[in-house]
Parts: C-alpha cells; structure tokens; sequence
C-alpha cells in the first residue's frame, strides 16, 4: 500500500450534434413556424411552409458532452509514498509491506522528497501554477485492500491547478492533416494507491496483496450531457479503461448512451459504470448505494506542505527540507514540443513525422545516431527511418532497443546508397540481410550479392544499344509514341545487367542513345 | 431498534438528510455574545442510519443518539464566535514542519511477521470477504430490535 500516485483531472468540452434518427436535414419546420429555440441546426428553414404536415421530431436538440478524465500514474521512485517500503514490479505478495502501509495502530506517514519533486515537475510541465501550500486529507471508504479505512490524498488543496496541455490530432486521409486542440488541467495531486485485490470466485473470497495495486497508469473517464446554455448533466464515471483505444469507444458509447435515455425521458444515475470491451458498451458496476460519502477530513498526522522560489527560500534552511520550484523548473529536461520544433527546424521535416520519432520509446536517438554517421539527406534518412526501419520493428514487435540492425549499420547503408554505389531497391535488399544477420556489414552483403551498381558507363551504354538492337519491334513501339515500351526497354536492359543498374540512369541513357 | 422512534421525532429545522450540521461556514453571526437560537438539534432517523453505515457504529439505543445530539450541540456552541476574516485553521500541527523523507528503501520485507496478525492467509495473501457485506435494510433490522 502507500505507492505514490499522482492523480490528475482534466475537463474538456466537447461538442457534438446528435441525431438520433438520421432523417432529411431539410423540410423539418414545424408548422407553425415559430420554433426557433436556436437549438436547432443551422438550417433555418422553420419558416417554409410545408406541404405536409410534419411533427418535431425527437432527437434533434444539439447536446453538449462534457467528459473529465482522472488519470493515476505511478511516481518512477525507490520508495513509496508515505513510508520506506520498496516501489517494485511483480514482487512476492505482502513482501514490499511496511507497518504502516499494512495500517497497523500507532504508525504514522512520512512524506517522500522525490514524489513531491515529481509533483512538482509534472506541473510544471502541464503549465499548472503551483501551490506553495498545499493539503493533504483522509478519504473514508470501505474495502479490503484499503485496511486504513481512508486514502490520503489532497482534495480541498492539491500541489498543482489549473494547467494546459497542447496536443495535435492527425486528420485526413492521409493523416497529414494537423488539428491542434488545448486540453485544461484542473489539477495535479498527490495520493496513495490502494492494495491490490484478487477475486476467487471458487472460493468466494478475495486475496489481498498491499505491495501495490495494478496498472502504472489508469484512467477513468466522467462523462455527462446537457444542452448548451443549460446545467451541466449528471454525471457517470466509467472505469475498467485499458487502452486509449477502449476509453474512446466508451466516451463514445456512454454519450450516446445519456442522449438516448434521456430522450426517451428516463434519467441518468450518478453511478460508476465498467466498460465491457468485448460487447463495446457500459455496465454498472457498484450496487445502488448512491453517492458516496467520503467524509473527508484533513489529514491530521500530516502539517501543510509548503515548498518554495528562489525568492521566498528561507535563509539558512536545510536543503534536504525544503523545495525550490524555480530549482525544479531549471532541471526540466527538454519538453517533447521543443524537441519536435527543433527537429522540425533543423531537419526540414514534417511535423508529423517529428511525431512518430517522439512517440517510440529510442527512435529519437537511433534517427539522431544515423544522422551522425552519413552523409545522406536528413529527409532520406527520415524516411528509411520512420518507414522501412520502424515498419520492419513493428511487423516483429520489437522495440527500438531490441532492434538488429544499429545505427552504424544504417548510416553506412545509406552512405551506399547516397554515393550511388547501389540502387535503392539493392538497398532494400541489403537491409533485410541486415535484419537476419545481424553480423554482417552492408559492405559485405554488397559484395557477396553482387549488388553494386555498374559504375562502368561504356558497358552500360553498350548493353543500352545490344538491347535495342535484339528487340528492334521494341524500338518501333516506342518510336510510335507507345509511353510504355520504355518502361520494356528499361526492364530488359535491367535484367541484362543482373539488375545492377539504376533504372533512371538507364532510361536516361535510352533516350539520349534514341534521340542522337 | 430506537429507529422507529427517531424517525417520528421533529426534524431539525436545519434540513434534513445530511444538512443538519452544514450551515453555511465562515462568520455571519452577530457579534457579542448573543448567538441565534440553538435549534433542538435532532438527529433524523435517515442521518443516523447513513452515519452507522460510513462509520460502521451501532446507535444501538435511544440514549445513544441523545448523546449524539448532545455532543453536536455541545460542539454548535463555536459557532458563537465571530470569523469574520479569519482564516480557518487546518489542523493543530498546521505551523510545524512537514518533513521530508529522502527516498530510500529502509523497510518491508515482513511478510511473515504481518500475515502473523491476520484472521486468515492463504499463500502470503491476506483472505478477505468477496466484497463489501451491504449492512442489511432498516425494516429487516426492526424485526429484530431490542426495544
């Protein structure tokens, strides 16, 4: 128990236009003419009058969403929030237990440095203002893998509030399409997880292990509707969120959901609902207890945490003791929207290219090591990167760090290529001998394939015309202005070669050879 | 149980449900001693069974819920004091230091001697009911009431 967690809420708006039968968007007036509530969509042709008679039809009042989302994430530290027990993966049940994260009577918490530096980084990071003083209180609930009887967490004063987060959403077929969106942090707190339960149906019992619970990171989603200008909605909370994938559908699905039901005139309960990923849809989950009641109460074992600026340090004081923001701030490592600006800038590559580099755990620094090593185009090497690389570690399921082929060995093939020394199918090629042999350099796979391109023009242009004497019809259809006798010409010209010729160079030579 | 009893009693005129003892915080009363009349704070039948469930007592008795009612008078008694402008205190300790513990691992690894305490183990885990026993409904708990 007691592994520091960090929880953070973020509000969003979003818009969406209903309607549940999908009829004609024109024609819909009603007869009279006079119902303009201005929920309506944007055709106005409520003053036509119309030849029948038609109802308002249901379902077509805008709604408005609004969805939170409460993501825990796990604090990367040696020890655990409010004691002295290790923070470990997949350790022996109870083994990474201390007395008082197992709540035996007369222990007390004793606050981490390193999880409130993490606090303090994170909302820094999300743009958040940071509380000089914060709370910590008791949240009061029942259950096994809680043998406190409360949570610590900061409920009336967190650590951080009131952050941005920017984020680009790709668009389009392509998905080249850039659509930049701003999500609000309401705020950043520090908390304990709870225990980790496991349910034996058979036995109809739960087994209780208080090192930690699962997941480094969930999510839980509070959704409700309303209409624009009225009160916002009751709320429900769904959990069971596995993937970002599953949080979508389930948004998705409980929208839709409250829509429906309240249009057939039922209400929405303030409950907790689960997502079913197998049948796409919410459940509820808890039995009808109504809302809770936590009875929350300042944490009275823990005084206010007060950290500081620069300006505000108290002289003398023990740096052990005490937290400069303006410290913090300062080791910030380089925020992912400087690096993929930077990349942008220096490379010339697409945004969402930098992007992708971002988003794999080491590819970064695998493109960067490339970089360093050829003489080739950054955007060659973007694209050998980011395409044949990337796509030859995710049809195998590898990470970066996993990968058989090193940044060496990359950068020395596409000095190949960029010398001309091969052909950039050749290359192909050599990097899928690369990937099953790990040992070999690309030099050497060139020379035992006999890969390396004809650099003797004479015998070149000598095949050239061999060629188009051997295949004088060939000739004929191209002099009759046939676009793809070349594309033969090419071919046989090619194979004559044992495919050691560029195709360009060879079409190149063609034509001058035909023109002259 | 007492239940049946309390449920006919007055209702504080606070609002029922669980408005008793939220008036609205913060100063407000008039200065010098005189405080507004103190309700005859009643405690509805509904606060006490909500109460017994969060806190998992048993008011097993009439006098007991006067007691209640009682100490809550007893502590309404603050609100004589004018706050204006006075910024509530969090907790005895709120001018202390908060100390700050550098992250190192200097214990667990006790499993043994925790799982000593408990009621049942099975395999270094703690054995726990399947899930929260709801406490069972008013009406079936009259049935078997002391009176």
């Amino acid at each position: 128990m007691a592994a520091p967690v960090l929880r953070w809420s973020c509000p969003a708006r979003r818009w969406i236009l209903a309607n549940i039968d999908r009829g004609p968007r024109h024609g819909r007036g009603s007869p009279t003419g006079s119902r303009s509530s201005g929920k309506r969509g944007q055709s106005s042709v409520a003053q036509q009058p119309l030849a029948t008679a038609q109802k308002p039809r249901k379902g077509e009042h805008q709604w408005a969403a609004v969805v939170g989302l409460e993501i825990h994430a796990q604090i990367s530290s040696n020890s655990k929030l409010f004691s002295g027990s290790q923070v470990h993966f997949a350790a022996p049940p109870n083994s990474l237990v201390s007395f008082f994260d197992a709540s035996l009577p007369g222990t007390l918490p004793v606050l981490n440095r390193r999880c409130v530096e993490a606090a303090v980084m994170t909302g820094l990071a999300l743009n958040c203002h940071i509380n000089k003083k914060s709370l910590f209180d008791r949240k009061h609930y029942f259950y096994a893998d809680l043998p406190a009887g409360y949570q610590i967490t900061q409920q009336r004063l967190p650590i951080a509030v009131k952050g941005s987060l920017a984020y680009s959403v790709f668009v389009g077929k392509n998905r080249n399409q850039v659509i930049n969106k701003t999500v609000r942090i309401k705020q950043i707190q520090l908390e304990q997880d709870s225990g980790k339960s496991l349910h034996d149906d058979l036995r109809s019992q739960t087994l209780i292990d208080l090192n930690r619970a699962e997941g480094q990171l969930r999510v839980d989603a509070n959704i409700s509707v309303h209409h624009p200008g009225e009160p916002l909605g009751v709320r429900t909370e769904v959990k069971n969120l596995n993937s970002a994938r599953f949080l979508a559908k389930a948004i998705d699905y409980e929208i839709q959901r409250q829509i429906e039901e309240l249009e057939n005139g039922g209400e929405i309960l303030n409950e907790t609902r689960s997502f079913d990923c197998k049948l796409g849809c919410t459940v509820p989950m808890r039995d009808k207890e109504g809302k809770q009641d936590y009875r929350f109460i300042p944490e009275p074992n823990l005084p206010p945490l007060l950290l500081y600026d620069s300006a505000s340090l108290p002289a003398g004081a023990d740096p052990q003791q005490v937290i400069n923001i303006d410290q913090l701030r300062e080791q910030l490592p380089e925020l992912p929207r400087v690096t993929r600006e930077k990349l942008v800038q220096q490379y010339g590559m697409l945004p969402e290219h930098s992007f992708t580099l971002l988003n794999e755990v080491g590819l970064l620094e695998f493109f960067q090591n490339v970089m360093k090593e050829t003489r080739a185009e950054p955007k060659r090497v973007t694209s050998w990167v980011l395409n044949t690389f990337l796509g030859f570690l995710k049809q195998q399921n590898l990470a970066v760090s996993e990968s058989p082929v090193t940044p060496s060995a990359l950068a020395e093939l596409l000095n190949l290529l960029d010398q001309k020394t091969i052909s950039s199918a050749a290359a192909k090629k050599v990097f899928e001998e690369l990937w099953r042999s790990g040992g070999k350099t690309p030099a050497q796979i060139v020379s035992e394939k006999r890969l390396e391109l004809m650099q003797d023009q004479e015998a070149l242009e000598e095949l050239c015309q061999a060629t188009m004497e051997k295949h004088p019809q060939v000739v004929m259809d191209l002099k009759k202005g046939n676009p793809r006798a070349i594309n033969k010409l090419i071919g046989l010209v090619r194979k004559a070669t044992l495919n050691r010729a560029d195709p360009t160079v060879i079409k190149e030579m063609l034509e001058r050879q035909l023109s002259s | 149980m007492w239940a049946r009893a309390a449920r006919r009693v007055l209702r504080a005129p606070g609002g029922g449900g669980r408005g008793f003892a939220s008036k609205a915080g913060g100063g407000g009363v008039s200065a010098g001693g005189e405080a507004a009349p103190q309700e005859r704070g009643r405690v509805p039948g509904d606060v006490i069974e909500h109460l017994e469930r969060l806190a998992l007592v048993d008011f097993g008795s009439r006098e007991a819920v006067a007691r209640l009612e009682k100490a809550v008078a007893f502590a309404d008694r603050l609100r004589a004091v004018d706050t204006d402008g006075v910024q509530p205190m969090e907790s005895v300790l709120e001018d202390r230091c908060l100390y700050l513990r550098p992250d190192n691992v200097v214990e667990g690894n006790c499993a043994e001697e925790l799982l000593q305490n408990a009621h049942r183990v099975m395999e270094e885990y703690f054995v726990a009911p399947p899930g929260n026993i709801t406490l069972p409904k008013l009406d079936e708990q009259e049935l078997f009431s002391k009176s």
